[in-house]
């Protein structure tokens, strides 16, 4: 197992991902004599997961069954214990693309948080790249160092106890890229110009309110960056189901109904609905979007930084 | 391979032309008019330069370097506090359309004809300072013929597709392939396989993020795989010495195993590559492009079937009426035409080789074809443990797809969902979200692949339902007869 490498069998050491159902899941350290507790019963690591492929199905002590996947940053970024409050997928494709990561990337960060966002960054710049993480809470700082040495990713990335907007990212003219998570990014902003290469790069701040985002846009202005576009981005999820709906009871005689044209309207390709149509239900599938959803996650501001 | 050899523009590159937020694709190439945004211009005086730089067109076509910009303050700083007495009268303007036009003709910079467009209303001085901004941002637009130069890149290339062309690209808005990338777990060492028809742009994309390590086997419908937007990348040539391609109408009977290479038909690419539009890059760049890409390798001549050889050449000799040397061209093409072939031949069987493995890391589809076929027999060639990602420009299909693939089993976490995108206006005082909004960039279903239990299928398996479906109400709904 490696964040950044697929293996195909479970080893002593790895994290792996038990996958109970429905984003129901967890990560697991697969220790040698260890037994994880679920549900379902008891997974004993040294016989239910060691040697076993990632994505078998393994069945705990009372019968039931767990998946048992691979790690992946995304499925880090669902299940990693929260430190602070975190960046999800959705917003991290967007900052990725948009800051045009590759392999061979050199980014700076900060600040690290939980490392949600440090897990996709360094997948994206393997093997060649390298992350540059600013922290200034020493105990999330170390706790990010251990969680990258487990990991198998910490050649990858340097964690610096610092403050970002006081003493930089501790590198200069090497990065292609700049993400800000801070409260007050428009502080960190000449710091992120120093730490991007002299021919440019690019740079994202992510911030929750409007009233940041204009400071920060002002002092990308103030520092020469252009291309300044400040998005925002949210994710809808569809449940699929199929939902019947009555037919009202308009005092029509039953033969009249067949020819109401639902046969022609059934978008669900369920074949004929008639059979339904007896019981004075019409069934369609539906991609229905969830009852409570992520209004808003922050601004994400990007911008470019041209040549001297 | 780490972010680009050298950081200057040079002849034969791939680079993106960038005026405000229009983007256009073109070769770097010396003595090639260029339009743009209805300005004619050549590249050469542009090589050499670094990449990102801002050029001015001036006359004759030729770009110069911009400089630093002025400040473009305009002399007095009055302004208006509102527009209780602005009328619209139409004679604000003291400079005639005549006017302007013999400006522009004598060469006058755009930053003067702007000035003097200032100088000459009468109603500028009575704006709000707000209003004279938005004025000057105007009309700069329109007169200050100004374009940048930059690398292409994932981010530029997938927002001038979905802005210049979007049909080709079934509309896959550039925030939705981001998705993709991400939820695809793409990363260099990946052996992923892709399966798309937006013109090459989504195959661009993996490339690009797999950084030339590991492998990529490109599924294509009909003739060849179709990589007008790929070109635009202007990827290194390493990169494409592992990229593969197998036509999707052979997957069958490679599931079945009774998949050959003999039955290939003759000249396929020649009639899909033909088909290929361009996408800002000029029709002759593509085609030398493909010419380098299949280049034979001589070692690929020595070993053609003598047979053959001989076949075709008595076929030609039918031909008795050709001059001598016309003969020996002739016979030169058809030798061209087997080395061709024999290569694709063995490209074929490379690509057939690493899909039996049924080892894939991951599986991209975004196509104009109906998911849930594509879904149910590719998924067949990814390993357990991975993830894969359906992109469709419809909800519809996607919702069978989903139902189908729950059927089938194999697959958990399926997730069926869409992204809005929404774009900011960020000034003093002024800022808001921007009038206009995409109204849709299609919609995604992804999932994870696990071993897929032998014998039963899943849906027998009422711990399976409890586990993935919600609400078991629902699965009765589904078994339903109708």
């Amino acid at each position: 197992m490696s964040f950044v490498e697929y293996r195909d069998t479970i080893k002593d050491g790895d994290t792996a991902i038990v996958f109970l159902g429905h984003e129901s899941m967890f990560p697991v350290k697969v220790q040698h004599g260890t037994v994880t507790q679920t549900k379902y019963g008891v997974i004993r690591h040294s016989t239910d997961l060691i040697g076993k492929k990632y994505g078998s199905k393994v069945t705990c002590s009372k019968g039931g069954w767990v998946f048992i996947l691979h790690p992946t940053p995304e499925l880090w970024t669902m299940n990693l214990p929260h430190r602070t409050q975190i960046l999800y997928s959705t917003d991290i494709s967007l900052i990725t693309m948009m800051l045009e990561l590759k392999p061979g990337s050199i980014v700076c960060e900060s600040g690290t948080g939980s490392g949600s966002l440090s897990h996709a960054l360094i997948r994206t710049v393997a093997p060649t790249g390298h992350l540059y993480t600013v922290e200034f809470h020493q105990q999330r700082a170390e706790k990010a160092r251990e969680e990258f040495r487990e990991h198998g990713v910490e050649h990858l990335v340097t964690v610096t106890n610092q403050d970002v907007c006081k003493n930089g990212f501790g590198v200069s003219n090497v990065a292609d890229a700049v993400f800000l998570d801070i409260p007050s990014p428009w502080e960190a902003i000449g710091h992120a110009k120093s730490a991007l290469k002299a021919e440019g790069g690019r740079i994202c701040s992510f911030s929750p309110c409007i009233e940041q985002v204009q400071r920060t846009c002002l002092a990308m202005e103030e520092y020469g960056f252009t291309e300044i576009n400040t998005l925002e981005i949210l994710l809808r999820v569809y449940n699929v189901r199929t939902i019947s709906l009555q037919i009202p009871d308009l005092g029509k005689a039953a033969e009249d109904n067949s020819s109401t044209g639902f046969d022609s309207n059934n978008p669900s390709h369920q074949g004929s609905p008639c059979a339904n149509l007896q019981q004075g239900t019409v069934q369609f599938k539906s991609g229905v979007p969830l009852r409570e959803v992520v209004g808003h996650t922050g601004y994400l501001t990007f911008a470019t930084k041209s040549l001297v | 391979m780490e972010g680009g050899p050298s950081a200057r523009i040079r002849e034969g590159d791939c680079a993106v032309l960038k005026r405000d937020e229009v983007f256009k694709a073109v070769s770097v190439l010396r003595r090639r008019k260029i339009t743009f945004e209805k300005q004619w211009f050549y590249l050469d005086n542009a090589i050499g330069h670094i990449y990102g730089t801002t050029f001015e067109v001036t006359s004759g076509g030729n770009l110069q370097p911009k400089q630093e910009a002025e400040e473009t303050t305009t002399e007095t700083k009055e302004a208006g506090t509102d527009n209780r007495n602005i009328v619209d009268d139409g004679k604000s303007q003291k400079l005639t359309h005549d006017d302007i036009k013999a400006l522009k003709d004598k060469g006058i910079k755009g930053q003067e004809i702007v000035q003097q467009l200032i100088e000459n209303s009468t109603t500028f001085r009575d704006k709000t300072e707000f209003a004279q901004d938005k004025y000057i941002k105007k009309k700069k637009k329109k007169y200050e013929a100004v374009i940048t130069i930059v690398k292409p890149s994932t981010r530029i290339l997938s927002t001038m597709y979905y802005a210049r062309e979007p049909g080709k690209i079934n509309h896959l808005r550039y925030d939705t392939l981001a998705q993709m990338l991400t939820l695809g777990n793409i990363h260099a060492g990946n052996k992923m396989i892709v399966m798309e028809t937006c013109s090459g742009l989504v195959l661009g994309a993996v490339m690009e993020r797999m950084g030339g390590y590991g492998s990529i086997i490109q599924m294509y419908p009909g003739g060849g795989p179709v990589r007008a937007a790929t070109s635009c990348f202007g990827f290194p040539k390493p990169f494409f010495d592992n990229l593969h391609e197998f036509p999707l109408s052979k997957v069958q009977s490679l599931l079945s195993g009774t998949f050959t290479t003999e039955t290939l038909h003759a000249d396929p690419e020649e009639n899909a590559r033909g088909e290929e539009e361009s996408n800002g890059l000029t029709e002759e760049k593509q085609t030398s492009l493909q010419e380098t890409e299949e280049e034979p390798a001589p070692e690929a001549a020595m070993e053609i079937n003598p047979t053959e050889e001989q076949d075709a050449m008595d076929v030609n000799a039918e031909d008795g009426e050709f001059k001598e040397s016309k003969e020996k061209e002739n016979k030169e093409n058809v030798r061209e035409k087997q080395i061709k072939q024999w290569e694709r031949r063995k490209k074929l069987q490379e690509a057939a080789a690493l899909l039996r493995e049924k080892n894939a890391d991951g599986l991209i589809v975004a196509s104009k074809f109906h998911p849930t076929p594509l879904l149910l027999s590719l998924l067949e060639f990814v390993a357990p443990s991975r993830p894969f990602v359906v992109y469709c420009q419809y909800k519809e299909p996607l919702l069978d797809c989903y139902t189908k693939l729950r059927e089938r089993g194999g697959v958990i976490n399926l997730k069926l969902s869409e992204t809005w995108l929404r774009n900011y206006q960020v000034l003093p005082d002024r800022s808001h979200p921007k009038l206009t909004m995409s109204g849709g960039g299609g919609y995604l279903l992804s999932g994870i692949t696990v071993v897929l239990d032998k014998g039963k299928s899943d849906s027998s398996n009422s711990e399976a339902l409890k586990m993935e479906e919600p609400s078991s109400k629902r699965c009765k709904l589904q078994d339903l007869p109708c």
